[in-house]
């Protein structure tokens, strides 16, 4: 059970119908895996697979050093045998039960006399312990989205999959889930699966990126790794190009507004945060956002001159500009610029210059593990 | 007053309910829950007891249970006597003709529980019939309630298929509303009035008590 690889998920999935799927990926204890793709394009079924919930034409589905699913040797293990916590995307509470009744549903591998104090122990994780004679009806959307999650936990799973778990909440409520679900991550040391089709929620848990598009893992790796690459043209389009990469706060200068960052390239400057020294964070850069400079420029109002070398250029016709990768120090960050300023610029793999990047446009996320 | 009328007429819906609920239960969450070829015309079979005239209904069950059909040999092999005519007659005859009546509730009643609440049921480690009985039949409640009732309601109301099948045998198969048409053919119009008051009387109660516990249960869930 200690060992990594015994506790890793790992689904192989290929179908031709109904929904056509075709994907391979594994995920380790503390991973964070973020599907991502469009509506529609099969996120959910993968996480019904996992779950047993939906059967594949093909599938080879390993986890908890068990097997789940194998179509080939006709293996298969129904959901109520799977150790598997899911947050479904409406919830799916039990509208008959209370908060506490909920909890108490997924612990029956537990004995009868521990269910109901080991069920307020985990509202309590989720602050609820207020409300754990409430129905489901009597709670407000973050509320019912905490009790699946209560509820997700008590079956003390070898994995947790969310579908959408932010879909129905309002911005506010997205932002405390998030944070509370990332303080969970740390603590719980299994395979976490979640799907969405919003990027904000990639870029405040994920570690590691699947993306999806009809049904078909066109790319998947390390969140930094495919962030930072410059042919991610499905990426492009439906967020925009941006690198994303851990950081820590150095300093924190409240008079100026500014916080001093040190990363795998050196130092940043990002505008205002209320950050201690210390915290890890977690940075992105838009692509659009960085300008390109050939020599050192003088008399600007920003604060982020770092220097770099051209790693990469992307000449993708069907897009207007030229997305160009450069490496500062041991980070990898892309730049979107004009065929116009390519030819200018002399601009080609190998050559030195600098990334100019406004502190402002330094989108820096709060206390977050290392990737 | 036809006391004994009374008598068989409860014992029928009594009867009725206790053979066709668990039937019912199995049937309509079966057609609420799977999807599979030919599903629309079992239904539409299911529902064929409500719009067919009773006559024609007690017309075809009769030649069902006759004593030249593999139904009535079995059973006159197997209890000594025959189908028509008799109170066991007339209680499968009931339970045939309240099919609708039970399975359309229930049916309804399955159905309004989300699949995604099932799901979760199974992810939290509930074996199907723990599914069954702690998330599925507390949901699907006011639908098997309704079923109950309508079919109780029903069954002591029922006339045409109450004649076919069990003719007017006091005691046996003479029923409180055939009673009510025998006094009436007697002109005794004052033991007629007093039965059909009766009758009344049970059905608004019957009414009456589905809806307060349909709302009691509409509290419970918000």
């Amino acid at each position: 059970m200690c060992d990594v690889a015994d506790r890793r998920l790992s689904v192989r999935i290929q179908q031709r119908s109904p929904i056509p799927l075709d994907l391979d990926f594994t995920c380790d204890p503390g991973d964070v895996l973020a599907i991502f793709g469009a509506s529609g394009s099969g996120k959910s079924t993968i996480l019904r697979s996992i779950a047993g919930l939906y059967r594949p034409e093909h599938a080879t589905i390993r986890a908890d050093g068990e097997t789940w699913s194998d179509t080939a040797s006709k293996a298969f293990a129904p959901p109520h045998r799977r150790a598997v916590g899911m947050v479904f995307q409406e919830y799916a509470l039990f509208p008959h039960l209370t908060a506490l009744g909920n909890v108490m549903t997924a612990l029956g591998h537990r004995p009868s006399t521990e269910r109901r104090s080991r069920a307020e122990d985990l509202l309590r994780l989720v602050h609820l312990s207020d409300h754990q004679d409430r129905r489901p009806h009597q709670l407000s959307g973050g509320e019912r989205q905490r009790v699946a999650l209560a509820r997700a936990l008590a079956r003390e799973p070898a994995v947790l999959l969310l579908d959408e778990p932010f879909a129905a909440v309002d911005r506010m409520v997205r932002r405390r889930l998030q944070d509370e679900i990332d303080e969970l991550r740390r603590t719980l040391d299994i395979p976490l699966v979640l799907v969405t089709h919003d990027f904000d929620d990639v870029v405040r848990l994920a570690t590691r990126l699947l993306i999806l598009e009809r049904g078909k893992a066109i790319a998947s790796g390390a969140l930094s790794d495919l962030t930072s690459r410059p042919d991610m043209p499905w990426l492009r389009d439906a967020v925009g190009l941006g690198s994303v990469f851990d950081a820590r706060v150095v300093r924190r200068d409240p008079e100026r507004g500014l916080l001093e960052l040190t990363f795998g390239g050196g130092t940043l400057i990002a505008s205002n945060r209320v950050l201690d020294a210390g915290t890890v964070v977690r940075v992105r850069i838009a692509a659009r956002d960085v300008i390109l400079a050939t020599s050192e420029p003088d008399g600007l109002s920003l604060h982020n001159v770092l220097p770099g070398t051209v790693t990469a250029l992307n000449a993708d016709p069907a897009f207007d500009h030229i997305v160009v990768q450069i490496a500062v120090g041991e980070v990898l960050l892309l730049a979107e610029v004009t065929r116009d300023a390519i030819a200018r610029l002399d601009l080609t793999s190998g050559k030195r210059l600098y990334a100019l990047i406004k502190s402002v446009s330094i989108g820096v996320i709060p206390d977050f593990r290392s990737i | 007053m036809d006391w004994t009328a009374l008598r068989v007429s409860l014992w029928l819906g009594a009867g009725t309910i206790a053979i066709l609920l668990p039937f019912g239960i199995w049937f309509g969450r079966l057609l609420a829950i799977h999807q599979f070829r030919g599903k629309v015309f079992v239904e539409a079979l299911v529902t064929v007891p409500l719009v067919l005239p009773p006559t024609v209904l007690g017309f075809y069950l009769l030649v069902m249970f006759g004593a030249r059909s593999p139904l009535g040999q079995a059973f006159q092999s197997l209890v000594g006597q025959t189908l028509p005519f008799s109170f066991e007659g007339l209680l499968l005859a009931s339970a045939i003709a309240n099919i609708p009546f039970v399975v359309q509730p229930i049916q309804r009643g399955f159905e309004a529980i989300p699949s995604d609440v099932r799901d979760a049921a199974a992810c939290c480690g509930l074996t199907p019939w723990q599914r069954f009985a702690r998330i599925e039949v507390p949901l699907a409640w006011p639908g098997i309630l309704t079923a109950a009732i309508l079919t109780f309601a029903h069954t002591l109301g029922e006339f045409g298929v109450v004649l076919m099948v069990g003719g007017n045998l006091p005691g046996e198969t003479r029923t409180l509303s055939v009673a009510i048409y025998d006094r009436m053919q007697a002109f005794d119009d004052r033991s007629a009035g007093v039965m059909a008051a009766t009758l009344l009387v049970i059905a608004v109660a019957t009414l009456m008590l589905t809806t307060t516990l349909s709302r009691r249960v509409g509290v419970r869930r918000g």
